[in-house]
């Protein structure tokens, strides 16, 4: 407020000191754009095959983190919050698959009834069901959070919702680390199906044997890597189904643009908002199950950094647009993989954060993002 | 009695901006309000239908309290509200937006029909079906807006200022058309500004004055008082 102040009453703002910055920015982005052109050039023809894996390494976080962006980028959409505890929900879907997985291992329960059915189809239909569990349990939290939370402040100053969100997400984190919830230590997770990895050399694909290593010059993938490439796939069509075809889609972006003229058509704003949020919280319970199943190590702070980065990806794809999250949570993806092979493991959040900050000075919309038009 | 208000207050925080408005509708009717700028017809209508509480005052509808139901319930008792300046949902098609208009019904066939209707009216409407709102010119956004008012197949359209901003040509189509609906059952509560032109299509007409009605009557009557011909008619 004060600023407005000072600006309205200093003369005239002399332009030129200001074009000579821009032209230092360009010159750096310039520089840099250079660099990581020429430090990816000279590792892809030192190593051609560490360059793929760490390719297949990146996509792999890529389509985790589009999971999780997606809710980012809908509930913005929808309601111009940042859901800061979206982090936190999908934290709460590894929880959830780990109890049923490691107390109840519930992963079996076809076979307990139907005894005659193939050990691969008992593995599908019970971890599928563990997931859809797991989703459930999200989806009613999401919802919780946002009748408890967010509700109450929709006509509030959107600030105020932010901080809440941030007070939500700290809560979740900290309520979780309480030992009789699930304590703060990094709990080795037990998956519901082994994980197989193969590797492809000149010779074809073969699958690598526990205990020994691939050969150099092999790429290596998982079926984890692979269920989670074809699940973010196929969640992002859906959602574009959604949001294209349906009379619920339809209806999410009539209140996204206008909510008082959705109102008019006989919508329930309140019912599209949280159905948003429902979205959002099962697809991010759908990435933490998988994520632990990748990673195999799961802690109440697990959803921080993850969230973060697909809010990063959701702003890079220009926050709002569903294609935009998929797209910004690949290159995030990527960007991090790359920063851990090329340059060192530690660096991989400061480059996260660092494109954050890019993407705000020189294209705050975003890839796909179109300017804000504050309506009245 | 198809409508009726009874002693109306709206605030706007402090503002008194509807100072015990009554008035009534009868099926099949077109009712003009008019009134200058802030006179408080737009407020009349948006607490009519739901997006405004009043503090005090009653609104029945087919002879049921509608005075708090909440603006999403009352589309599906039937009112339908055509608002100030179109409020087309832009990033969605005309095809899309007539079927918002359509949200509170179910059965697909019968909305396809209700749609064929719009066209009959609107024809442009169906050459523009997958573009955008935001991309229509202004008269396609009221003829949009008025379709979309249509889908919810009411029994009472509230207009408000459908002539705002559209050429004396396009401003005698939509005049047309509105009659035309009404023809066919679906009375009108007309909010203008152009005062003789929502004069020349109504059955009766109240005057709005800072937020009082200050005379009520026949079209024609209303059309031939001295006062109104002076400060509303520019006669």
């Amino acid at each position: 407020m004060q600023n407005t102040l000072v600006e309205q009453n200093s003369p005239p703002v002399d332009l030129k000191p200001r074009m000579s910055l821009a032209w230092v920015g360009k010159a750096f982005l310039i520089a840099l754009s250079l660099l990581i052109v020429y430090l990816l050039g000279t590792n892809l023809a030192k190593n051609p095959s560490l360059f793929a894996n760490i390719i297949l390494s990146g996509l792999q976080m890529g389509f985790v983190y589009a999971m999780i962006a997606l809710g980012y980028t809908m509930v913005y959409g929808i309601v111009k919050l940042i859901n800061f505890a979206h982090g936190d929900v999908f934290m709460v879907g590894a929880f959830v698959s780990y109890y049923l997985v490691y107390r109840f291992n519930f992963q079996n329960w076809p076979a307990l009834f139907f005894p005659d059915m193939p050990p691969m189809v008992v593995v599908v239909i019970g971890t599928i069901s563990v997931i859809i569990i797991a989703m459930i349990v999200c989806v009613l939290l999401a919802t919780t959070i946002e009748r408890v939370a967010y509700k109450p402040l929709r006509n509030a100053p959107r600030i105020a919702a932010l901080i809440t969100a941030i007070g939500v997400s700290f809560f979740l984190e900290f309520f979780g680390a309480l030992n009789f919830v699930f304590s703060p230590r990094f709990i080795p997770y037990t998956r519901p199906f082994e994980v197989v990895a193969w590797y492809i050399d000149g010779s074809g694909i073969h699958s690598i044997v526990a205990g020994t290593q691939p050969p150099a010059n092999a790429i290596t993938f998982s079926n984890i890597f692979l269920i989670i490439m074809i699940v973010s796939i196929l969640v992002q069509i859906f959602l574009q189904f959604l949001v294209k075809q349906t009379k619920m889609g339809i209806a999410m972006r009539a209140v996204s643009y206008d909510k008082p003229t959705a109102r008019l058509m006989g919508i329930n704003v309140d019912q599209v908002i949280s159905f948003t949020f429902a979205i959002g919280a099962a697809f991010a319970g759908l990435g933490g199950v998988l994520y632990a199943i990748a990673y195999s190590s799961i802690n109440t702070q697990m959803g921080i950094l993850p969230g973060l980065k697909a809010f990063v990806a959701a702003v890079l794809g220009g926050i709002g647009s569903i294609p935009g999250a998929f797209v910004g949570a690949l290159i995030m993806g990527q960007a991090e993989a790359l920063t851990m092979g090329f340059i060192s493991t530690p660096m991989r959040d400061a480059v996260a954060f660092a494109i954050l900050i890019i993407v705000l000075l020189v294209r705050p919309t975003g890839i796909f993002g179109e300017p804000e038009n504050e309506k009245a | 009695m198809l409508l009726d208000v009874k002693n109306l207050n709206v605030y706007y925080g402090a503002i008194h901006a509807l100072q015990g408005i009554s008035f009534h509708i009868e099926e099949g009717e077109i009712v003009s309000l008019i009134g200058a700028n802030g006179a408080g017809k737009s407020t009349t209508l948006r607490t009519i239908s739901g997006i405004l509480r009043p503090r005090s005052g009653s609104v029945h509808f087919k002879g049921e309290d509608i005075t708090t139901t909440p603006a999403e319930q009352i589309v599906r008792r039937g009112i339908s509200h055509v608002p100030e300046g179109r409020k087309i949902f832009a990033p969605l098609t005309v095809r899309e937006n007539l079927e918002m208009g359509a949200y509170t019904r179910d059965d697909p066939d019968e909305i396809q029909k209700s749609m064929d209707r719009v066209f009959v009216s609107f024809p442009r409407l169906k050459e523009r079906l997958n573009q955008l709102g935001g991309t229509l010119s202004g008269g396609e956004q009221q003829m949009l807006a008025t379709g979309r008012g249509m889908m919810s197949k009411p029994s009472l359209i509230l207009l408000d200022e459908p002539s705002m901003g559209l050429s004396p040509i396009l401003v005698e189509e939509i005049f047309n058309i509105i009659k035309e609906i009404n023809s066919q059952g679906t009375s009108i509560l007309l909010v203008e500004q152009n005062a003789l032109m929502a004069l020349s299509i109504s059955n009766r007409a109240y005057v709005l004055e800072t937020g009082r009605i200050v005379l009520e009557g026949n079209a024609d009557d209303i059309k031939n008082n001295p006062q109104v011909k002076s400060a509303y008619l520019g006669i």
